[in-house]
């Protein structure tokens, strides 16, 4: 292999450039990202970044040195718009062409947006852009937030707002946020920091416009209710960006389709992070996109899969001062129990809680609120329990 | 110097912060070696001292970056950046904290 096309130069892109030189392609490396700005990390956009107490050089992902090291090309402000596969090219909407006999597709997922026109103080909150300006509007003094969709970037993005001084209001459509994730008792109890902290949540609501004529002044719901909002944000969930793969051979359904190892219908292309569906499953996990690009890229290397991507799910999400984190993989019908800690006036006690997931006597998933060392304990082994399965010959 | 805690408050495999600004993470091997540095990951906003502690290496609870207590440096990614140390000792039956001084700060 002489030349590899990393396309996409987020996390889950620079993690498989990384990888690529660490098991020894000592290729033509190319990195292709549509965003101005060289990689960096997201998370903190929606929490300390929006606060102040994070900026914008501690977001970088790697340094000068680092990048020297990777002797990789940088086409960075570039969108990919096409994978012609008999070509063995990556097409680039400036009109150039990367030749390439391997292609790491890591172009992740974009923030989904309501629809209709554009208003001043409307705000997705996805990339360092929609971060700088959100960041921006909050700072013109104390305004009327409503924050749309009670996800985790929805919830992380209320928590700062209030901690900024704002009167927050999140609006979310579901009787209940994160039940999907957490199921119905955690969710409640998480769905209760909103509450101690002031922060509005109105369920089981869901928007019929945005007022305003050229900035936005409220949100209307559709059953009557007017919320008036200076800045809203909209967080209503990411779609892969999958559609530069039109009339490719791969199959796109949420997702790039690929198999446990990342590869995709054609060997000579894997794909990682959140544009990648791998073995059935597209995860938006921070950790899932640090952790496929190793599997991902020896097997782009070995010509086929050699090297299973599975592993337990985690991610984490800091809301109003408290440290949420989830690892396993929890299905409908799982039962749930506080094993540590508990609850207080329906939300997580002073000392947090450890909840744990359990079907046919086995623990599936846990969840813990400010209790670390047990998280990791419980993370653990899960780990270990899923091993004989992370080892099956492919 | 620091006074922290009795040595037999702080068992082995155990850690302790201590409210510094920073703060710092003490911490008592299996083997019962005691090693102390700044308590907050250099890679993201976690407390060292809730890490997972296996032998010499400390695991960031948040993104599983690891540390040698030895040295503060990171064996891993996300983290890139070492943590600083600072020297312990034990006096009668009682662990302090030699707090180093930083870069850039009065001498």
């Amino acid at each position: 292999m002489r030349t590899v096309a990393v396309v996409g130069a987020a996390l889950s892109g620079l993690y498989a450039a990384r990888e690529l030189r660490d098991q020894g392609f000592g290729g033509r490396l190319v990195i292709i990202g549509d965003e101005d700005h060289p990689p960096y990390d997201r998370p903190p956009l929606s929490k300390d970044f929006l606060t102040g107490r994070v900026d914008e050089e501690r977001l970088a992902l790697c340094d000068a040195e680092e990048r020297a090291a990777l002797d990789a090309e940088w086409l960075l402000g570039v969108r990919a718009r096409g994978l012609d596969a008999p070509g063995r090219s990556v097409l680039l909407d400036d009109g150039r062409a990367v030749h390439a006999d391997g292609v790491v597709i890591a172009t992740g997922a974009s923030a989904r947006r309501l629809p209709g026109r554009g208003l001043a103080g409307v705000h997705t909150l996805r990339t360092l852009d929609d971060a700088r300006a959100l960041r921006a509007d909050l700072t013109r003094g104390t305004r009327r937030v409503v924050v749309i969709g009670g996800g985790f970037i929805g919830a992380e993005t209320a928590s700062a707002c209030a901690a900024l001084g704002h009167a927050v209001t999140v609006v979310e459509a579901a009787p209940l946020p994160l039940v999907p994730q957490l199921g119905a008792e955690m969710a409640a109890v998480c769905a209760g920091l909103h509450r101690h902290a002031g922060t509005a949540l109105v369920t089981g609501a869901s928007v019929a416009a945005l007022h305003g004529t050229d900035a936005v002044t409220a949100v209307a719901l559709r059953n009557g209710r007017i919320l008036p909002a200076d800045v809203v944000v909209v967080g209503i969930g990411a779609v892969p960006n999958t559609g530069w793969l039109a009339g490719s051979p791969l199959v796109v359904d949420d997702g790039v389709r690929c198999d446990h190892g990342c590869v995709t219908s054609l060997p000579h292309v894997v794909a990682v992070g959140d544009v990648a569906r791998v073995d059935g499953t597209r995860a938006e996990h921070w950790t899932s996109a640090t952790e496929q690009p190793r599997a991902a890229v020896a097997n782009l290397l070995a010509g086929k899969t050699v090297r299973s991507a599975g592993t337990v799910p985690y991610f984490w999400s800091d809301q109003y001062g408290a440290r949420i984190q989830f690892a396993g993989r929890r299905r409908e019908g799982d039962t749930v129990h506080i094993t540590e800690g508990g609850v207080v006036d329906g939300a997580p006690g002073a000392d947090g809680l450890l909840a744990r997931y359990r079907r046919d006597g086995r623990t599936t998933a846990v969840l813990a609120v400010d209790r670390p060392r047990p998280f990791a304990r419980a993370r653990r082994e899960l780990l270990r329990a899923a091993e004989p399965a992370r080892l099956a010959p492919s | 110097m620091i006074a922290v805690c009795r040595l037999e408050d702080l068992p082995e495999g155990e850690s302790v912060r201590v409210d510094t600004s920073p703060p710092i993470a003490v911490f008592r091997t299996d083997d019962g070696d005691l090693y102390a540095i700044d308590d907050t990951c250099s890679h993201q906003d976690a407390s060292l001292s809730e890490g997972w502690l296996e032998g010499c290496l400390v695991e960031c609870p948040l993104h599983a970056a690891s540390f040698d207590l030895r040295t503060g440096m990171p064996t891993c990614l996300p983290a890139r950046r070492p943590v600083g140390t600072h020297r312990v000792s034990v006096e009668d039956g009682v662990v302090h904290v030699h707090v180093a001084a930083r870069e850039g700060s009065a001498a």
